[in-house]
């Protein structure tokens, strides 16, 4: 995937001045950010989701033209999203949508291998209840990436796939998502406030967003340390561009 | 392949009458504790299973008021015969109806099942039914209204009472199948005895140009308990005033009523519901959602609580809306179109387990729903 020159408004707000970037298979790279920065912005606009205006740029998949394509038909093409905060979806049994994502009938059954997934993601006791309707934090996250991981995408754009989630849950999470790199050869473009997830995933590249632009590009955990230590005041001094090395 | 038990109702049911009612909640008798076939004016079967013999009796009305000189006494007992134009026409003449009476003691683990069709162009068809649960006896039923496909435009009005004795429990669910130029007036009455439930499940889901109902469930012995459910689905110019009203007379009695209601296509939607608390330490719940889908689309939610002792209880909760965006957008990004997103939303808000069924009875009617959703 490669995003070129991606200018982007919200409600007529400019949110995203200027974005570049590749994604080649079986890498992750990781994306830094103060709040507000346009994370999310970002992966709604390579998404599809409307009310992201994308006023100028493009973005390429698999060598063809996306810019102008509705979600769902993005979704079809391989572009899985994994949001921040996962709606509740009333009426909706997980169990089902589960099948929906791997293109399976409702009475089709799993795979054993799929059953394995539901029980290592901890869900089998959720099959039946209604999506995301009163799961914990850690819960939503859980049937989140497992819908993903089903759904089966070739570019996966996981929104904060660590907030308010505990280790054990962060665990099985990260290590999923890079069994499936591995195995797959997708790619993905993680968004994240903290550097734990880090130890789970091997993530080539890191980089920060800031004022609507993408700096930095570097190993993942030294952009993160610099993170720490300098804030990201110190990016803000720094902004050191590198976007010719992705 | 025809099964032997097919043979046997084909004697008497016409093959096209009987392939319109499988689709419609009816099943293949051996799945049944008893199966009754009304079309147009008369009744063509009526049989019990060989495993419910001696738990159940079920017949035509007519015949059944021949052979009982004491049912006679509950012939127009729970409503009045000169309730309004319409119970006055079916008094006038009768096209006929079943009479089913589930003996004492007896439990009926299969449901029942009556199927009550028109197959005439233009047919005004006046129904009778008597349901007795004599004491502590347990049974479902399911009966389903429709007119044949070839059918444009008809008339159905249908008189019921139940009378739910001591301790009894019956589940009664009415799928009805119409269409869009047929007029339908249902009139249903039921008197509950002491600890005894009456389940009344309601699903209308084709289109059809006018139903108005409001059955009453006159709760008047002690403990006793009638449930209210409905699932409606309004669409291509449908109207559908569907209420219900529970009289709680019997002290430490019970009503429950739960609807969803979704309406689009210039469908009207009125729903509803009355509550009267009469006898001392009586409760009521009255739960009303609805979806709207478009702008041409109309839903009216009316609820009614009335109390005359101190220590009644009765509440309501009522909500119409709109699907959300967000859960559409979600759905899309899990390989869904809108219309996809939107029927699977609308599908599992028409959920058939508020009805209280047993499993089977409600992914059967689950099917029902997903096929009158997804066409």
């Amino acid at each position: 995937m490669e995003v070129k020159n991606l200018r982007v408004e919200l409600e007529d707000r400019l949110i995203l001045e200027d974005v570049s970037f590749g994604l080649r298979s079986s890498e992750i790279h990781v994306l830094f950010g103060p709040n507000g920065s346009g994370k999310t912005s970002l992966i709604s606009a390579i998404a599809g989701l409307p009310g992201y205006r994308i006023v100028s740029g493009r973005i390429i998949f698999m060598g063809e033209d996306i810019t102008g394509k509705s979600v769902e038909e993005r979704a079809r093409l391989g572009i899985g999203v994994g949001f921040q905060t996962p709606p509740e979806v009333t009426g909706v049994k997980l169990v089902d949508l589960l099948k929906l994502c791997l293109g399976k009938g409702s009475e089709d059954e799993f795979s054993a291998e799929e059953i394995r997934l539901i029980e290592h993601f901890r869900l089998q006791g959720f099959l039946n209840r209604e999506v995301n309707v009163g799961f914990s934090g850690g819960e939503r996250k859980r049937a989140e990436i497992l819908q993903l991981l089903f759904l089966k995408p070739k570019v996966m754009l996981l929104d904060e796939p660590d907030s308010g989630v505990d280790v054990e849950s962060l665990k099985i999470i990260a290590g999923e998502i890079q069994r499936y790199i591995e195995s797959s050869g997708a790619s993905a473009l993680v968004v994240t406030h903290k550097g734990d997830i880090l130890d789970y995933i091997k993530a080539k590249y890191g980089c920060v967003l800031l004022n609507g632009k993408l700096y930095c590009f570097m190993n993942p955990k030294r952009v993160y340390e610099d993170i720490k230590r300098e804030g990201y005041e110190g990016c803000i001094k720094c902004q050191m561009k590198g976007e010719e090395k992705w | 392949m025809v099964s032997l038990d097919e043979s046997k109702i084909l004697k008497k049911v016409p093959r096209h009458v009987l392939m319109e009612a499988y689709g419609v909640g009816v099943a293949r008798e051996e799945e049944r504790a008893g199966t009754f076939f009304h079309v147009d004016q008369s009744t063509l079967y009526s049989s019990v299973n060989e495993l419910f013999k001696g738990k159940i009796e079920l017949m035509d009305i007519r015949e059944a008021l021949q052979r009982y000189e004491w049912l006679s006494d509950y012939m127009w007992n729970a409503i009045q015969k000169s309730s309004d134009f319409f119970t006055k026409k079916v008094a006038e003449d009768l096209s006929g109806g079943y009479f089913l009476r589930i003996l004492p003691g007896a439990e009926v683990l299969f449901p029942l099942q009556s199927c009550l069709m028109i197959t005439q162009e233009g047919m005004e068809q006046r129904i009778h039914n008597i349901i007795i649960a004599e004491e502590n006896s347990k049974a479902h039923l399911i009966t389903s209204c429709l007119q044949h496909s070839a059918v444009r435009k008809a008339t159905h009005i249908g008189v019921t009472e139940v009378y739910v004795k001591r301790g009894a429990y019956l589940n009664s669910t009415m799928v009805h199948q119409w269409g869009d130029e047929t007029v339908v007036r249902p009139r249903s009455a039921s008197i509950i005895e002491e600890d005894g439930t009456f389940v009344s499940n309601y699903i209308c889901l084709r289109p059809v140009m006018d139903v108005q109902m409001y059955p009453v469930a006159y709760c008047r012995g002690k403990g006793s308990k009638v449930i209210f459910n409905s699932i409606l689905y309004g669409h291509r110019g449908s109207f559908i005033d569907a209420g219900s009203k529970a009289v709680l007379d019997g002290s430490e009695s019970r009503a429950e009523m739960i609807s969803r209601a979704v309406t689009r296509e210039g469908s009207k939607i009125i729903v509803r519901g009355s509550i009267e608390g009469n006898g001392r330490e009586c409760r009521g719940h009255l739960e009303c959602k609805g979806l709207i889908l478009d702008d041409e689309s109309f839903i009216q939610s009316i609820p009614e609580l009335i109390a005359r002792s101190k220590s009644v209880e009765i509440t309501h909760e009522a909500a119409i809306g709109r699907i959300s965006e967000k859960e559409i957008l979600y759905l899309m990004t899990r390989k869904l179109s809108k219309e996809q997103a939107t029927s699977l939303i609308v599908r599992g808000f028409m959920d058939a387990s508020i009805m209280g069924l047993p499993e089977a009875l409600t992914a059967e009617i689950s099917r029902i729903i997903e096929i009158a959703t997804k066409s």
